[in-house]
């Protein structure tokens, strides 16, 4: 396998000119939603929402301002699939559509995939969406295509302002450190990196430097596996399979007698009438 | 919007699994239910009861086609429902132990086939075929003890699994418990006990099976009525969001109507007269088994932030 590769998003550098959005679905041939016609999230400047089967980055705008709008700030973070080193989405899927590629990243297969729609439920960061055109999940494949070209991914090569930055995860994860610690040197104590380190999914491929808590930006506090619910829910399934099956052979054995004790009643019963 | 604090279910997508969905989830349910009472009846009862279980084998196996034709309409790429089973691109088997949609795709089918052949030895047993050698496919020859076991086993696991399946997500309220597959399991057979009385509740000399089965719903629902009350406890504070419509639909249509009316009905007859007590609870059964999966389907599908 040749060395993984993946993305540092620092976030603090985003100037919310969806540059990468665009490069993404000019290069992937994403089309536009709703036949093109402009349609305003109505409470935002941001009019994307949210990642989906035709938006495979999204950028993000945390409008953050007082009620009297005096203050402000805006966090603006591009976002897009985490690759994550233990994937959900691939581990549910049942057509082994989501494949892991030799750089490490994830990758759904849309000639193999069949819409079934468990890895949207499974993935931890709410990333994949059916793309209307393929009626297949669809998502970031950290441009695989170009990967393999040995080019570099659309997004990241358009971004002007280098807050996305693509490279090997090793090189990346030093660079991340390295502007943490500017941050911190400079007075901005709240930067850390999301993502990162091992202990989040086995560590995401696609990881970001944030300076505010998760959930601000849209992403979970604590992501986990679906498989973490597997062996519990299946023996809770099986003890209750055992209980059934006693009680159903506790209601019909024997019935040879009872049924015709019953039965005699019966005759009796008609007998008598 | 304020999205701190929010737990980490929150902030997955939707998989849009709606009513094909949760008619899968119920009529499976049935297709399972109904054939491993059908078994049960077969190994354990005696020979009065052979008309209800042949009565199990014809539900089991038109149900299971009706599942299946229900999964693939889901798909949003239903000429590729193949996939589940065999790799497109190798030709190889397809199966993933840990993933139980793909673990449920071949029980399904497994499942199907042992139902099938129940439901040709059931229709020789009744006298609609006449071909003597389909007597095979049921007890008490070899053979027919071994589909009984097999397609048993294959029952309860597709009885039970969906339960499982919603549960190997991150999604709200469905991985935040690990009981569901549990519910669903004793629901199946709650409601497959429901619908054989049901359909056969009105010959008389169908009576003391039907009797069995009645004492047999009777302590399903009760553990019916313990599992819900565990399910709900396991949610912990993730139970508030059921604290809308949907927990209105979770007290009133599963639990009273479901469970707790037709106990009482088991219990006192003569509240309704010998002659709707039983038809009445039964279909009050299946109607709270139908809304206990509503209730868990869509109340998640709509829960989450904007992401
Ligand atoms: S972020 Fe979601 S879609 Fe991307 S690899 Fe992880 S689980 Fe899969």
């Amino acid at each position: 396998m040749a060395e993984p590769l993946g993305f540092f998003t620092d976030t603090t550098v985003c100037i919310g000119c969806k540059a990468c959005e665009v490069a993404c679905k000019e290069w992937n041939q994403l089309p536009s939603s709703h036949g093109g016609a402009p349609t305003l999230s109505g409470d935002s400047y941001d009019n994307t929402r949210q990642l989906d089967g035709l938006h495979w980055r999204h950028v993000k705008f945390v409008e953050q301002f007082s009620p009297d709008r005096a203050d402000g700030r805006w966090l603006l973070m591009s976002d897009v699939c985490k690759h994550c080193v233990r994937a959900g989405c691939m581990e549910v899927c049942p057509t082994g559509a989501i494949m892991r590629t030799e750089f490490d990243t994830v990758v759904i297969q849309s000639d193999v995939c069949n819409g079934c729609r468990d890895c949207i439920a499974a993935c931890p960061f709410g990333v994949i969406g059916i793309n209307p055109v393929s009626n297949t999940a669809q998502k970031c494949t950290l441009c695989y295509d170009r990967l393999r070209a040995g080019m570099e991914p659309a997004c990241s090569k358009a971004c002007p302002t280098d807050s996305i930055n693509f490279g090997t995860i090793a090189d990346l994860k030093k660079m991340a450190a390295a502007r943490v610690g500017q941050l911190h040197e400079r007075g901005e104590q709240r930067a850390y990196l999301y993502g990162a380190d091992e202990k989040m999914l086995g560590g995401l491929n696609s990881f970001f430097l944030l300076v505010d808590k998760p959930e601000v930006y849209g992403l979970p506090p604590d992501p986990k596996m679906p498989s973490r619910n597997l062996t519990p829910s299946s023996l809770w399934s099986t003890l209750g399979a055992v209980v059934i099956g006693l009680m159903g052979i506790f209601s019909f054995r024997n019935r040879g007698a009872t049924a015709r004790r019953l039965e005699e009643d019966d005759v009796e019963r008609r007998r008598t009438a | 919007m304020n999205a701190v604090g929010l737990p980490s279910t929150f902030f997955t997508d939707p998989p849009e699994w709606r009513w094909l969905i949760i008619g899968y989830f119920f009529i499976g349910g049935l297709a399972g239910g109904c054939y491993f009472l059908a078994v049960l009846i077969d190994f354990f009862g005696g020979a009065v009861d052979r008309p209800l279980a042949r009565l199990g084998y014809f539900v089991a196996f038109p149900a299971v086609v009706v599942s299946g034709l229900l999964l693939i309409v889901d798909l949003r790429r239903p000429d590729r429902f193949w996939h589940m089973l065999i790799q497109s691109d190798t030709g190889h088997p397809m199966l993933k132990p840990y993933s139980p949609m793909s673990l449920g795709s071949w029980a399904l089918l497994l499942f199907g086939g042992f139902a099938f052949l129940s439901f040709l030895a059931a229709l020789e047993d009744a006298g609609v075929l006449r071909w003597p050698r389909l007597a095979m496919f049921r007890p008490p020859h070899i053979v027919g003890r071994v589909i009984g076991i097999l397609g048993g086993i294959l029952a309860f696991f597709v009885a039970g699994y969906t339960g499982v399946l919603l549960a190997v997500t991150n999604r709200p309220i469905w991985s935040d418990t690990t009981l569901l597959g549990l519910n669903f399991l004793i629901s199946a057979a709650s409601t497959s006990a429901a619908l054989l009385i049901l359909l056969g509740h009105r010959r008389w000399y169908w009576r003391s099976s039907v009797a069995a089965l009645e004492r047999f719903d009777a302590m399903v629902l009760v553990l019916e009525l313990i599992a819900l009350v565990a399910l709900i406890a396991s949610l912990g504070s993730m139970a508030r969001v059921w604290l809308n419509a949907w927990g209105a639909l979770l007290v009133v249509g599963v639990f009273l109507l479901g469970i707790v009316i037709p106990l009482v009905l088991q219990w006192r007859p003569n509240l309704l007269g010998e002659r709707w007590s039983a038809p009445a609870a039964a279909v009050l059964v299946l109607v709270g088994g139908f809304l206990l999966r509503v209730v868990v389907v869509l109340s998640s599908e709509s829960l989450g932030v904007l992401g």
